[in-house]
């Protein structure tokens, strides 16, 4: 069945619809790829029962001619999302064993249209990480392989790390992401897949695990472009159960999507040109410029003057929200709770908090318990969301100039698991390319573009304006078709 | 600004997350890292610029007052580390 | 101004006061959640998903929470703010699942109001006072711990939690317990008349915290205490009096005062200190990432505006100066809404003004009180009230059945008309009947008639009396008196 795990989602949704194979078959496979790689530790659970539900239903309606947008595609669920029936921890302790008695809306909506859940992802720990190093759960390994023989265990890059991971490994067609700084984009980028966020309040964030609510978008990740609109077009909607959903219909993406940039004018920020950016990288870039050219498109330089500040600003807003936002986690309700002898209430809080969250989750809420407290609010928050007014208004002006933004996804190949760990700053800065869309609320897809000398993949990204997917997803696609980007991680687990 | 690690004491109070003094010692450089990393702000000249508040552009919408929701005790204790007589049980508080 | 003042060892002190009162705003459903705000159902019932505060739930704002707030602030001719925002409030506690409630620190829904206290010369308010609101602003209830039911834990039930609240600010304009009683009963009305809290102080619909400082005449304001969630209007005065007194105490011992929270316990009407809440004051407010402002149309608050029913004070006016309604039962009756509307149903049912006011603050109140009932469980209704009263203007009942039907009433809920009716209380002007009864007592009571003729006129009374007796009560009184005067003087 190894061929049925080789097919994207659009291949299996048509094979499976033009009936050359069953969904349980598709299923079957899928389960059997996942169980074969455990050595990545790309879940956290695995739920075949759900995949071979979910399959057998889509047999069922195709028996009588009904078919959902997604019927017969199992996927992986980023263990982000609320899922009824099966525990959801965000990759930390303090949710071991809880399960949810509800389904978001996003998760509801893709098994609505007949997906099934191959088990829940890992990634790191609350969606706080960019190497999938911060999870409870222990690391996702990428299977992608340094060319030199080294062995060495890379980094699936984060937070969507199992996501990543699972998709290059060919164990889900398909997953689902969540973007707050560049979670799905740069695990794309690491791992030679397909990832969109779209503009913010696209998706519905009931029944996500909130990590910073005015930037958290969930998004899907695939194997390529067309992937990715046919699953954002399921993912995304109207949901008035959260006060942030866009009121707005959703396109027809899939059908509209063009590789033609006839009439786009693509603009190329000068200060995403960072100090010590790889040469690869920036070649890559002069790659895709050309590629757009080739397109069709115009390609224009635009400015993003306080693009340096979105990082520091992201590093207040982040964990300033994320503070308030993991106050629950508390020991009362759900979830770990800690007792030492004789503790009171305050002190279960404090040590069922100190038990529970990790390292990086624990420093996260400090810097954002801080930012908020008492005589520094107006210095750290007020300051940093007037900047993150001014990133925005450098996206508008940039728009007068341009239809869409072409950078790298991240400044680096995938990096070795361990290498950035002691220093929280290197791995933030991993996320410079793609923290000021997310600041802005815009659109963006990271589409993969080429291999470094390492044998490394390297993605690009297109960001839109707001509510313009077609655009990125167009974009993408551009790339893709020239980028003819084939490689696959050697099987080694 | 870098924190010594007294403040970090008090903010992890604050925070609720119980901290060994060692940890404390070992937070206080990480954080004034960080810190440091998001001080750059300090630069930018926002006079009259005001705070970003909706990310993009979109009007709060209003629910109906109807009651659409509730009666799921079961739900709502189902995950609870310790559930009594329909309630969640903590340690006793001293008021 | 208020002459009240504190006898000090050293002189007299002022009292400061300003109130931060928490009202319920009466809705269905929560403030963000779609769970009912009903009182007393089981623990936990009246609790979703976001109330409980599951990994990933999102609030969304109940608009009738929205429109009671700008009401409420119509209401006290307050500013109000067509751009406001929610903000977070950070702090832990086990019956806050979120471990922030969500209020409006930085941009309230109000702003600037006033209401106006009515003078009272008894309480020491020479006259009216204007007393400022500096803003009200919506947020959410927290649960409820139980620490009864068992040795060593607490429990926590949510049903509360997330219930919609105002907080009325005032500013500190008040200097007598008084002014602080009369400044809560007036807002408690306005807040009934315009229907956003049902001011039910027993069951915490209504609950005051409390700002007092002392100061010397002319001095600057002192520091002040927090007395929190104290819930009836008498405990209010009772914690303002204890805690001005315990502070010129201090203060005249060469003592400070704390700025802090303080706790009353009506048992023994005083305040204490809650030092054990007072460790972490810093709950790092910023706006909830999960709202977008509010912003209110013009047509929303034209709807709100217009939906305000006549006011305590527009109503007390009226009723005095166009209905000519005594002073005393002008306010009597508009104090409080549901006696207001109980006498306009009963005016509009056709009861006359003045006798309709006079009957309501006598006779319906005494019964009331005598059955331990309000207005709002009245056995009578107003129309039948008014049938009651139209008998007798129109001379079918004298006074004394009026009462009498009125006590049947009160037992049967009968119509008036029926009691009569059936139990045959229409007073009689029947002059050959009540003749006849005259003769017969006057016969019967020769020597009396004698000694009236014979100058005793006091005892005209007895004939009267045993006439009314023999007929039952039923007789026209007038019609008795012109009959006997005539057979007496005969």
């Amino acid at each position: 069945m190894t061929e049925l795990t080789n097919l994207t989602v659009a291949g299996i949704r048509d094979g499976f619809r033009n009936g050359d194979f069953t969904a349980r078959e598709v299923a079957e496979g899928f389960i059997g790829q996942v169980e074969g790689a455990r050595a990545l530790n790309a879940f956290i659970i695995e739920t075949p029962d759900h995949a071979i539900a979910a399959a057998e239903a889509a047999d069922r309606g195709r028996a009588v001619g009904e078919f959902g947008a997604l019927s017969g595609v199992p996927m992986g669920i980023k263990d982000l999302f609320c899922t009824e029936g099966y525990q959801t921890t965000a990759a930390s302790h303090i949710l071991e064993g809880f399960v949810p008695t509800y389904e978001s809306t996003v998760t509801a909506k893709l098994f609505g249209a007949g997906a099934g859940m191959l088990g829940k992802l890992n990634m790191d720990q609350f969606a706080m990480g960019s190497s999938n190093e911060t999870s409870a759960f222990g690391n996702v390994i990428s299977p992608w392989r340094r060319n030199n023989g080294d062995g060495a265990a890379l980094a699936p890059g984060g937070s969507s790390g199992g996501s990543s991971a699972a998709i290059a490994a060919r164990l889900c067609p398909a997953a689902t992401g969540t973007d707050t700084g560049g979670s799905i984009r740069q695990p794309a980028a690491f791992t030679g897949i397909s990832g969109i966020k779209p503009t913010y309040g696209r998706c519905s964030r009931w029944g996500i695990v909130a990590f910073a609510s005015s930037l958290d978008q969930a998004g899907p990740m695939a194997r390529d472009v067309r992937d990715c609109a046919i699953l954002l077009e399921v993912m995304t909607g109207f949901d008035p159960r959260d006060s942030t959903s866009l009121d707005l219909p959703v396109p027809n993406w899939q059908a509209a999507l063009s590789g033609d940039l006839k009439g786009k004018r693509i603009g190329i920020p000068k200060e995403y040109r960072v100090d010590g950016m790889p040469p690869e990288i920036e070649a890559l870039w002069q790659q895709g410029i050309a590629w757009m050219k080739d397109a069709g498109a115009e390609i224009v330089d635009v400015s993003l003057p306080h693009t340096k500040y979105a990082l520091p600003a992201y590093y207040i807003i982040a964990p300033a929200e994320a503070s308030s936002n993991l106050a629950r986690y508390d020991g009362v309700r759900y979830g770990q709770r800690e007792l030492p002898d004789g503790a009171g209430l305050q002190d279960m809080y404090a040590a069922t908090r100190a038990a529970g969250f990790g390292d990086e989750v624990k420093r996260r809420i400090m810097i954002g318990t801080y930012v908020l407290s008492a005589g520094y609010y107006d210095a750290y928050y007020t300051q940093a969301q007037k900047v993150r007014a001014l990133i925005a208004r450098d996206f508008e002006q940039a728009w007068t100039k341009c239809d869409m933004l072409l950078t790298p996804t991240a400044p680096s190949a995938a990096f070795g698991l361990g290498e950035k760990q002691a220093d929280p700053i290197a791995m933030y800065l991993n996320d410079v390319f793609t923290v000021p869309a997310s600041l802005a609320g815009l659109p963006a897809m990271s589409v993969p573009a080429g291999l470094d000398s390492q044998g490394l993949p390297l993605g690009l990204q297109i960001i839109g304006k707001p509510l313009d997917e077609q655009g990125v997803l167009d974009a993408g696609l551009a790339i893709e078709e020239r980028a003819g980007f084939t490689a696959r991680a050697g099987k080694w687990w | 600004m870098s924190v010594d690690s007294a403040t970090v004491r008090k903010i992890a109070s604050l925070a609720r997350i119980a901290v060994s003094d060692a940890e404390a010692e070992a937070l206080a450089p990480e954080l004034s890292k960080i810190l440091g990393l998001v001080e750059q702000l300090s630069e930018v000249d926002t006079t009259g610029i005001a705070p970003l508040a909706a990310v993009v552009p979109n009007h709060l919408r209003l629910r109906d007052d109807v009651v659409t929701d509730g009666d799921i005790r079961d739900k709502i204790l189902k995950n609870a580390p310790q559930a009594e007589h329909g309630f969640f049980a903590v340690p006793k508080v001293i008021e | 101004m208020s002459n009240y003042r504190i006898q000090g060892a050293t002189g007299e002190w002022e009292v400061v006061i300003g109130l931060e009162v928490h009202a319920q705003i009466t809705s269905n459903a929560k403030l963000f959640s779609g769970a009912s705000t009903r009182f007393g159902n089981e623990p936990n019932a009246n609790v979703s998903l976001v109330d409980a505060a599951m990994p990933g739930m999102l609030p969304v704002l109940n608009r009738e929470c929205v429109r009671q707030a700008v009401r409420t602030g119509m209401a006290i001719d307050a500013q109000i703010n067509k751009w406001s925002r929610f903000d977070r409030k950070n702090y832990f506690y086990a019956d806050l699942p979120q471990g922030y409630q969500i209020s409006q620190l930085y941009h309230p829904i109000v702003g600037e109001g006033s209401l106006l206290i009515d003078a009272d010369e008894k309480a020491g308010i020479p006259e009216p006072k204007t007393i400022g609101v500096e803003r009200i602003h919506i947020e959410q209830d927290a649960g409820k711990l139980m620490h009864d039911q068992h040795p060593t834990r607490s429990y926590v039930d949510l049903n509360r939690c997330g219930v919609a609240l105002m907080e009325i600010v005032s500013r500190p304009d008040m200097s007598s317990p008084a002014e602080a009683g009369a400044y809560i009963r007036k807002l408690r009305s306005i807040l009934r008349y315009v229907g956003s809290c049902d001011g039910n102080m027993e069951e915490g619909s209504m609950r005051a915290d409390v700002n007092v400082s002392v100061r010397r005449a002319g001095e600057e304001l002192g520091t002040r205490t927090e007395t929190k969630n104290v819930n009836s209007v008498r405990f209010v005065m009772q914690a303002i009096e204890y805690e001005a007194g315990r502070q010129v105490d201090v203060l005249e011992a060469g003592g400070k005062i704390v700025q802090e929270t303080r706790l009353f316990d009506p048992d023994k009407a005083v305040t204490r200190s809650m030092r054990s809440k007072e460790d972490a004051h810093d709950y790092r407010y910023f706006p909830d990432p999960d709202l977008l402002p509010l912003e209110l149309e013009d047509s929303f608050l034209v709807d709100c505006r217009a939906s305000l029913p006549e006011l305590p004070d527009a109503k007390r006016a009226r009723y005095r100066d166009a209905l000519g309604i005594s002073a005393y039962a002008a306010d009597v009756i508009t104090a409080d809404v549901e006696t207001a509307r109980w006498f306009e149903t009963l005016l509009a049912a056709g009861a006359e003004a003045k006798a309709g006011a006079n009957w309501l603050t006598s006779e319906l109140f005494g019964a009331l009180n005598r059955l331990g009932r309000t207005i709002s469980d009245c056995p009578v209704s107003p129309v039948q009230a008014a049938q009651l009263l139209a008998l007798v203007a129109d001379g079918t009942l004298s006074g004394s059945l009026a009462k009498q039907v009125f006590e049947i009433m009160l037992e049967s809920g009968e119509d008036p008309a029926k009691i009569v009716d059936e139990r045959g209380m229409k007073q009689t002007s029947d002059t050959g009947a009540i003749e006849a009864v005259i003769a017969g007592i006057l016969a019967a009571n020769a020597d009396k008639v004698e000694q009236y003729k014979g100058g005793k006129e006091a005892l005209f009374g007895f004939f009267v009396g045993q006439t009314m007796k023999a007929m039952a009560g039923k007789a026209n009184p007038k019609v008795v008196n012109d009959l006997l005067k005539k057979a007496l003087e005969a």
